[in-house]
């Protein structure tokens, strides 16, 4: 990262930390969402983004470590405890089902994820005694972390915020080492990549069970937050809302996910003043996006850069290397 | 003589009736700049391919440094000490040059947690480096791969098959599409690359001049047989392989 990139990156986290000042509950709570969803996302977006795979099941994963954490702080275990054990949880299924569903690749494997999200929704509507069925869990309580009660919703919102900022780190992290550069190598040229010694099977693997994993995460965080959960959150469609995030973000853009959960969570309230038409309007600029810059907003923001400043062409720079 | 770095043992390999490669047998020592000639249809790929286990052979096997490639995948031998190119151009067009030469050599160094936990270049930013510079490449160190020319992307299709510091190297077609500058620039760089490091070369190629030219020893095959093998003088000589390939 250049000296402009961590500037950019500390004003953007004063703006996180600014945002929910003077805000009503229902914008604090918006909020909330929009920063679990962008874990989730995260996670998505390494799966699909930089290792090329479609997955339906992110909101299936989200409900695994949701469930986990409800079940387990409402038995009193400590949140952070019940948080781990949902992010380990959703990366072992996700380990589970990816050995045998990466098998097949693209579309298939769409259909796979999409199979295991409606599957693991009529487990959590079928199996009451465990998961309360259709009137689901609630009552767990938000966590006290350093004697301080997220109980508040803008309390919440800056232990939300902490996830967060750790949860992009270790994305990072991951994206910056070799693994990330493995991953990108999957997407580009698998064939490739395994010529050089990239396991692929292994790796794409990994990356599923990794994306998984922020989902556990993002799920551990719902359950605190709305403190109810049903079957019906983490059923297809919010998985398909996740899928829109990451691709109306910009898939393989590390800010990519954040925006586009930016998009799909905040654009409808933002444009509720139009009453009965804000869905139309919505669907209307998204599928405007799509057609004009399908590498999302930051693929728009990229074209818009370009156009005001011409990249650089590797052939007119004949006087500096080998002229071919 | 130094023990075979490639032996390849009467390999035969039919698809249904059509028997593209019929008991084909050949050694390759350290050192050597190997040329696999011959017509279109002639069986070059299906035996390079039997030769990187992409294809199981229907009888014979292969050999690298004594170790079977029988049901060998891609990363493992690579993990060998075999690099390849291939026939189409193969870099990764959105990561940069630099980019795309550490990944070449990345999976060859410490453990996989030691690649998640470490230095984001693995430790290879230098040699990767030395590597571009010796293709020439240094101005493009930082340009994503795939809005380079085409000859330039074949140089660093090069540069990232030598990255792990393979034994030998298996090049499907270099001079494919390649112009004339290039071609001797490419030429240039293959040769003393085998000359300072001994590492060996087998070529598929069609471009007569830049096999002639490159090559120490080539072995032509028809219908999927050898029908000739020996210097390129030898060959050029060949009337068998005038008949069937070169033409008079």
């Amino acid at each position: 990262m250049n000296r402009t990139q961590i500037v950019l990156v500390l004003l953007g986290i004063a703006a996180l930390v600014a945002a929910p000042l003077g805000q009503g509950n229902y914008i604090v709570y918006t909020l909330t969402s929009w920063l679990l969803f962008s874990i989730a996302a995260m996670g998505l977006n390494l799966t699909l983004g930089y290792a090329g795979q479609i997955s339906l099941a992110q909101a299936g994963f989200m409900g695994i470590g949701a469930y986990v954490t409800a079940l387990m702080t409402l038995a009193g275990v400590p949140w952070i405890l019940a948080a781990l054990s949902s992010i380990g949880s959703a990366f072992v299924v996700g380990l589970l089902l990816g050995y045998p569903a990466l098998r097949v690749q693209h579309h298939f494997l769409a259909f796979v994820t999409l199979a295991f999200n409606t599957l693991l929704f009529l487990v959590l509507r079928n199996e009451e005694e465990i998961t309360g069925g259709s009137f689901g869990l609630m009552g767990m309580e938000r966590p006290t972390v350093f004697g301080i009660s997220t109980d508040g919703n803008l309390n919440f919102y800056y232990f939300a915020l902490v996830c967060f900022l750790v949860a992009a780190g270790i994305m990072w992290w991951i994206l910056r080492s070799p693994w990330g550069r493995a991953f990108k190598a999957l997407r580009e040229n698998p064939i490739r990549a395994e010529s050089l010694g990239l396991k692929v099977r292994r790796q794409t693997l990994l990356a599923f069970a990794i994306g998984s994993a922020f989902a556990g995460l993002a799920g551990a965080l719902q359950s605190p937050l709305v403190q109810f959960i049903e079957p019906h959150s983490f059923a297809l469609n919010h998985s398909l809302k996740i899928l829109l995030m990451v691709v109306v973000g910009g898939a393989g853009f590390f800010f990519g996910p954040m925006l586009g959960a930016a998009v799909v969570i905040l654009l409808p309230e933002v444009l509720r003043f139009t009453e009965g038409y804000y869905l139309i309007i919505y669907a209307l600029l998204v599928i405007i996006l799509m057609v004009y810059s399908p590498n999302g907003l930051i693929g728009l923001g990229q074209k818009l850069w370009s156009k005001l400043r011409p990249r650089h062409e590797a052939r007119r720079d004949m006087d500096k290397g080998f002229q071919l | 003589m130094s023990a075979p770095i490639l032996s390849v043992r009467n390999i035969s390999k039919r698809f249904g009736g059509i028997r593209a490669v019929n008991d084909v047998s050949f050694d390759v020592r350290k050192g050597e700049i190997l040329g696999l000639i011959g017509p279109n249809g002639s069986g070059k790929s299906t035996l390079f391919n039997c030769i990187l286990g992409q294809l199981k052979p229907t009888e014979g096997h292969c050999e690298i440094n004594g170790k079977s490639t029988d049901g060998v995948r891609p990363a493992e031998l690579s993990l060998m000490g075999v690099g390849r190119t291939f026939q189409q151009l193969s870099v990764f067009p959105k990561m940069t040059v630099l980019d795309n030469v550490i990944l070449s050599g990345q999976e060859h160094e410490g453990s996989m947690f030691s690649r998640l936990m470490g230095a984001g270049d693995a430790g290879l930013t230098r040699k990767a480096e030395q590597l571009i510079e010796f293709f020439r490449l240094t101005p493009y160190r930082d340009t994503e791969a795939g809005s380079l020319s085409y000859g330039q992307q074949k140089l660093v299709d090069a540069a990232m098959a030598f990255m792990a510091g393979p034994g030998i190297v298996l090049l499907d077609e270099p001079a494919g599409g390649v112009n004339l500058t290039m071609l001797a620039h490419l030429k240039e760089r293959l040769q003393t690359y085998n000359r300072e490091h001994g590492v060996t070369f087998v070529v598929i190629e069609h471009n007569m001049e830049f096999v002639m030219s490159l090559c120490t020893r080539i072995i032509v095959l028809a219908q999927g047989e050898i029908i000739a093998e020996g210097s390129p003088e030898e060959i050029r000589a060949n009337q068998m392989v005038i008949d069937a390939y070169l033409g008079g």
